[in-house]
Formats: structure tokens, C-alpha cells, sequence
């Protein structure tokens, strides 16, 4: 009766092994070499042998593009309200308080304002491991801020992603920030001030289908996971596997989606000569 | 459909009304089903008015619930839909069209679900895939080149989660019509009528004026979504749609709504004329209100109105100030 059994084997989809690990000697997550945890950390976090990006942290991020690794934080002191007062099998609260202590960040992204190859500069960055990068007020008014203060500076702004999409436990309010940033980016694209979007492993949800889709440039790392709806739903809405590759970097650079890919320790050099050569200089 | 657990008494009620109803000339009886009628109305008036979250969300999702060609064929003379995104192909999930209302020319949009099983299918159960925003954001762009307002009704699960939306670019077709509609210099008014899901829903519905009916709701991700992630069960939906404070209530309370359209007793799909009445007289009311304000204006008050959502000291604190 074999022929109408349903195959259940397991989602082989994205989780790899992604964030650096602790020790001395790590394995990498794409390979399985083993590396010595320290060069790993000098090569940007990237695998000498098979070019795996590990994720990063958003801190480590405008550590490499900013000169000298110096910037100005900008709205450093935002935090979450929790304006439902939301609980789940976790209050809201609780897991605001863990994201602090893990990260050392108060929510989902760091931003600031320096110069990146003496050009004055806004980047924002997103924090995966606060919530998931999740997109909730305080990230919608911290996007924001960025973009208006890149307007009031006539300085470019790079953010760079890495998100599961909107917070839920912020409900429609994490919604209504992909419309807030989006309106602000409509300035400052009528502006003519350049936005490049920096798309890493994840964004999905409502991160990619607000801001991190509207750049002038769109540039990812290479292999990031990058969609609208999770591999996950997809597969149980079309109940079929997904080809292998799909929602890769390389799959939306196929279909449109992605200017270029960029190696991350090539990153800062190409922005900065794309923004260069956008502002005529 | 089956009836929602709330509906259960009336149907009772119902069901005794029908069976008094066999016999027209008996006066007894004829009293009686007056007296049975009033009890139905005053206890479908009390159980409307109590529905939780998760309630609203079925009433939301009724299958005979009015649809977007519904409100256009009580609102609007002169109907003339338009199709295609010129792009890929056209999307019967998402409708666009010229249409009179009160007189006046303009463009209406938005979602279409099915009532029957071939509709639900052909109307993909009202999810939208990319053509069908791009359409959407060409049928706006024309409104703003002649002037015209634009008559926005949301009613989805959600954008298309599917191989082929995400190949065309789901997402970048949703985050260009954000960013195009903040700055469109016409008059844009939403109506969310059932279900507002998510991005699929916003693609469309960045306005002027925000209007969300009684038992309609707005959220960022479905309960069962929401449920199955974060309580890892989706039969936990009734708790998220509580907890994600999905109604237009709710919303009034956070700025993200406008207005609340007090819907008839038994929702929407029980009484559509009276609804259809009232809703046009608010449609009507808000373009007037809109037409007064130049493009400039008009762009500047949609920005501030998105941009206050989230607001500093209730949304979220500045520990630094």
C-alpha cells in the first residue's frame, strides 16, 4: 500500500551552524574543516577554506565598515514598552530582558553615524540574536531615525539586514513600522540620497518586503537565506520540497532581485566605491 | 459553513422562528414569532457585541461575508475593472477598477476572495502574488497621474506564500508599494472589511484614512500563525488573537485605525445594506474631508500619520533622555 504513504522525511531546509562557536578549534558549518577559531575571527568571520560567512553580530558589522571601526551610536537608549503587555508561553518582558544580556544591545538593531573610507555615513545593522532580529517598534523608529538623519546629513546610508521579519509580540504595530520606514525612505529617494541595502543571512518576513528590498543597490552576502515567507510555510502551502538553492543569494540574483553579491571581507571596498561613483565622485 | 459555536443559540432561536413561520394565518402563532423575533434580535445584538478576538477573526472570515465586488456594486455606478500588470500576467486575487462613486470618478482596488470552490481557487482564497501588487500599484499610479482618489478595501489571509511569488519577488513588490504609496498625491482611503493579513494586507493599505470594520481585524501575522510559532501549537489561536490585540478597537486605541464601522447585528453578511449604507456615508464624508488638502499637504499629513505609529513614552522608552 506503499503508493499512497506519505513521505515524511524531515525538512532538510537552512539551519545551519551559523554564529562562530565557542573554543579554541570550531568546525565550520558548510565544510565540516576544522579552524582555528582565532584566524577564523581575523578573516571576518568567514571560512578561509570554503568561504562560509558565519552570522555576525550588528556591533561586529559597523565595526568593519566604519573607519577605524569608530562611529557615533545613534538612539542608543530606545527600548521596547511592551505596548500589549503581550505573554506567550514567555512574557514579552521577560524575553526583552534576555535579549539585553545576550546581545548587550536593548533591541534588534544598533545604528550609527561616522565615515566609512572618509565618507560620511549613516549604517544600521540588525541584531539576530535579539528575538530573532525581529522588526518591532523600537527597530521601525531606529530604521527610521537612520534614514532622517542620513536626509538632515545629505549623507548615504547602508542598512544591513538580518531578520525573521516583523515582532510579533508587538502585533500590528511591528506591521506599521514596515510603512513608517518605507515613507521614510520615499524621501529620501526623492531626495537623491543613496540607499544601499545590505541583505545577510536571514532576512525574510517583513524586513525583506519593506526596506531591505528597496535599496538603489541591493547587495547580499553570499548563501544568505533571503524571502518573503519562510522555506518552512512554503513547503506546507505548495506541499512540495523546495529545490535546493532556492532563496539563496544566488537564486534571487538570477531572478532579479539582488544587484551583486559581495564576499564579506570584500564589503566595505565595494560600498564605498558604488557610493562614490552614485554621488559623482 | 458550518455555524460558528457563538452562533449556537440563535440558530435555535432561528429554527423555532422558521417553524412558527409554517403557519401565516394562525394569530397564536403569528404572536408568538414576534415575540420569538424580538428575543433573536436582542440576543444577536448581545452576542455581536461580546465577540472575543478570535471570534471577530471567524466572523471576519465568514464565507458570506460581502467581498470587494460586493462594495462596488452597492457603492459604485459606471464599474469598469482593469487588468494586468503589464509586467507578468493579472491577478484575480487583487482587483483594480474605474468606478463612479457618488459621482465622482475614481479608482477602487482590492482583495477578492471566492464563494464557491472554483472562485476560492481562481481568486486563490484572496492572496495576492506579485503581479498582483504591481497591478494594483499601476492601477494607483494611473489614479495619481488623472487626479483621481483611490478607494482601497483589504480583505486577505496574506500575500501568496508560494515557489512562484517568491521567484517574482513577493517581497520587493510589497516594499515598493509602501514606499510608493507614501507618496502618492491623491487621497487614498482603506477600508480593512475581513481580514487584514500582514503584508498582503499593507501592500495596499497605506492611507489617508484608515477605516476597519466592526468585526474585520488587522494583524501581523495569522493566530494560528502566531500560535503555532510561539506557543509551538496552532491550536493555541484563540490566545493569540487575544494577545496580538487584533480588532479595530484595539487599533483605534494605537493610532493605527481611524475608525471603527459599527457593523449590523449578525455582522456584516446579515444585514449588507445597512452596512453598505453606512460605510458609503464614511467614505463619502472622509473624500471631503480629503479634497480640501493640496498633494503637498495631503502627502505630509500620510507621512506624520505613519510616522507617529509607535510613539516615543507608549510604544517604547528613550532610556538616554
Amino acid at each position: 500500500m506503499a503508493w499512497f504513504r506519505r513521505d515524511n522525511t524531515p525538512l532538510t531546509s537552512s539551519e545551519q551552524a551559523s554564529r562562530v562557536p565557542e573554543g579554541l578549534w570550531i568546525k565550520c558549518g558548510s565544510c565540516k574543516d576544522v579552524l582555528y577559531r582565532k584566524d577564523v575571527l581575523k578573516n571576518q568571520s568567514v571560512c578561509a577554506k570554503c568561504g562560509f560567512h558565519f552570522r555576525i553580530t550588528a556591533r561586529e558589522r559597523l565595526a568593519l565598515l566604519f573607519d577605524d571601526g569608530r562611529y557615533e551610536e545613534l538612539d542608543a537608549g530606545l527600548v521596547s514598552a511592551d505596548p500589549l503587555a503581550f505573554k506567550d508561553t514567555k512574557a514579552y518582558a521577560a524575553r526583552l530582558k534576555d535579549g539585553l544580556q545576550k546581545t548587550g544591545s536593548p533591541d534588534a538593531l544598533v545604528s550609527g553615524f561616522g565615515k566609512m573610507e572618509t565618507m560620511p555615513i549613516v549604517i544600521a545593522a540588525m541584531e539576530y540574536g535579539f528575538i530573532g532580529g525581529s522588526m518591532g517598534v523600537v527597530v521601525g523608529e531606529k530604521v527610521t531615525r537612520a534614514v532622517e538623519r542620513a536626509l538632515a546629513e545629505k549623507a548615504p546610508l547602508i542598512v544591513i539586514s538580518c531578520s525573521g521579519g516583523a515582532r510579533m509580540m508587538e502585533g500590528t504595530l511591528s506591521l506599521m513600522q514596515m510603512a513608517k520606514i518605507s515613507a521614510a525612505l520615499a524621501r529620501l529617494d526623492s531626495a537623491g540620497i543613496p540607499f544601499v541595502s545590505v541583505l545577510t543571512d536571514p532576512t525574510t518576513g517583513g524586513v525583506t518586503a519593506s526596506f531591505a528590498m528597496l535599496g538603489d543597490l541591493n547587495v547580499a552576502e553570499p548563501g544568505a537565506l533571503i524571502g518573503f515567507a519562510g522555506p518552512r510555510v512554503i513547503e506546507q502551502t505548495i506541499r512540495q520540497k523546495l529545490p535546493a538553492g532556492f532563496q539563496r543569494s544566488e537564486f534571487l540574483l538570477e531572478h532579479g532581485m539582488l544587484d551583486l553579491i559581495v564576499d564579506r571581507r570584500e564589503m566595505r571596498e565595494t560600498l564605498a566605491r558604488c557610493l562614490r561613483m552614485l554621488r559623482g565622485q | 459553513m458550518a455555524e460558528q459555536d457563538f452562533e449556537a443559540p440563535l440558530s435555535e432561536l432561528q429554527k423555532t422562528l422558521d417553524e412558527l413561520a409554517r403557519f401565516p394565518g394562525d394569530p397564536v402563532k403569528t404572536r408568538e414569532a414576534t415575540r420569538v423575533r424580538q428575543q433573536l434580535d436582542q440576543q444577536r445584538r448581545e452576542v455581536f457585541a461580546a465577540l472575543t478576538p478570535w471570534q471577530k477573526t471567524q466572523v471576519a472570515r465568514h464565507p458570506s461575508r460581502p467581498y470587494l465586488l460586493d462594495y462596488v456594486q452597492a457603492l459604485c455606478t459606471d464599474w469598469v475593472e482593469i487588468h494586468g500588470d503589464r509586467l507578468f500576467g493579472d491577478d484575480p486575487a487583487l482587483i483594480c477598477g474605474l468606478a463612479r462613486f457618488r459621482g465622482e470618478a475614481v479608482v477602487v482596488l482590492g482583495h477578492q476572495k471566492g464563494r464557491d470552490t472554483k472562485q476560492k481557487i481562481r481568486r486563490n482564497f484572496g492572496m495576492p502574488k506579485p503581479e498582483g501588487y504591481r497591478k494594483a500599484l499601476r492601477a494607483m499610479q494611473m489614479a495619481e497621474k488623472f487626479g483621481r482618489p483611490i478607494l482601497s478595501f483589504v480583505d486577505t489571509p496574506g500575500a501568496y506564500p508560494g515557489l512562484d511569488a517568491e521567484e517574482r519577488g513577493q517581497a520587493e513588490a510589497i516594499a515598493r508599494n509602501l514606499r510608493e504609496m507614501a507618496r502618492l498625491r491623491v487621497p487614498i482611503v482603506v477600508t480593512v472589511t475581513g481580514e487584514g493579513g500582514s503584508g498582503g494586507a499593507l501592500a495596499i493599505a497605506v492611507g489617508d484614512r484608515i477605516n476597519m470594520l466592526e468585526h474585520s481585524v488587522y494583524s501581523v501575522i495569522s493566530p494560528e500563525g502566531c500560535a503555532s510559532i510561539l506557543w509551538r501549537d496552532a491550536g493555541r489561536a484563540e490566545d493569540a488573537a487575544t494577545a496580538m490585540k487584533i480588532t479595530g478597537r484595539d487599533l483605534l486605541s494605537f493610532g493605527v485605525v481611524d475608525e471603527v464601522v459599527a457593523e449590523p447585528p449578525g455582522g456584516a453578511h446579515a444585514d449588507p445594506e445597512a452596512l453598505f449604507e453606512s460605510l458609503g456615508t464614511l467614505l463619502d464624508r472622509q473624500l471631503g474631508e480629503l479634497r480640501k488638502l493640496s498633494p503637498e499637504a495631503l502627502i505630509e499629513a500620510r507621512y506624520d500619520k505613519f510616522r507617529r505609529m509607535g510613539q516615543l513614552g507608549r510604544e517604547f522608552l528613550d532610556r538616554a533622555v
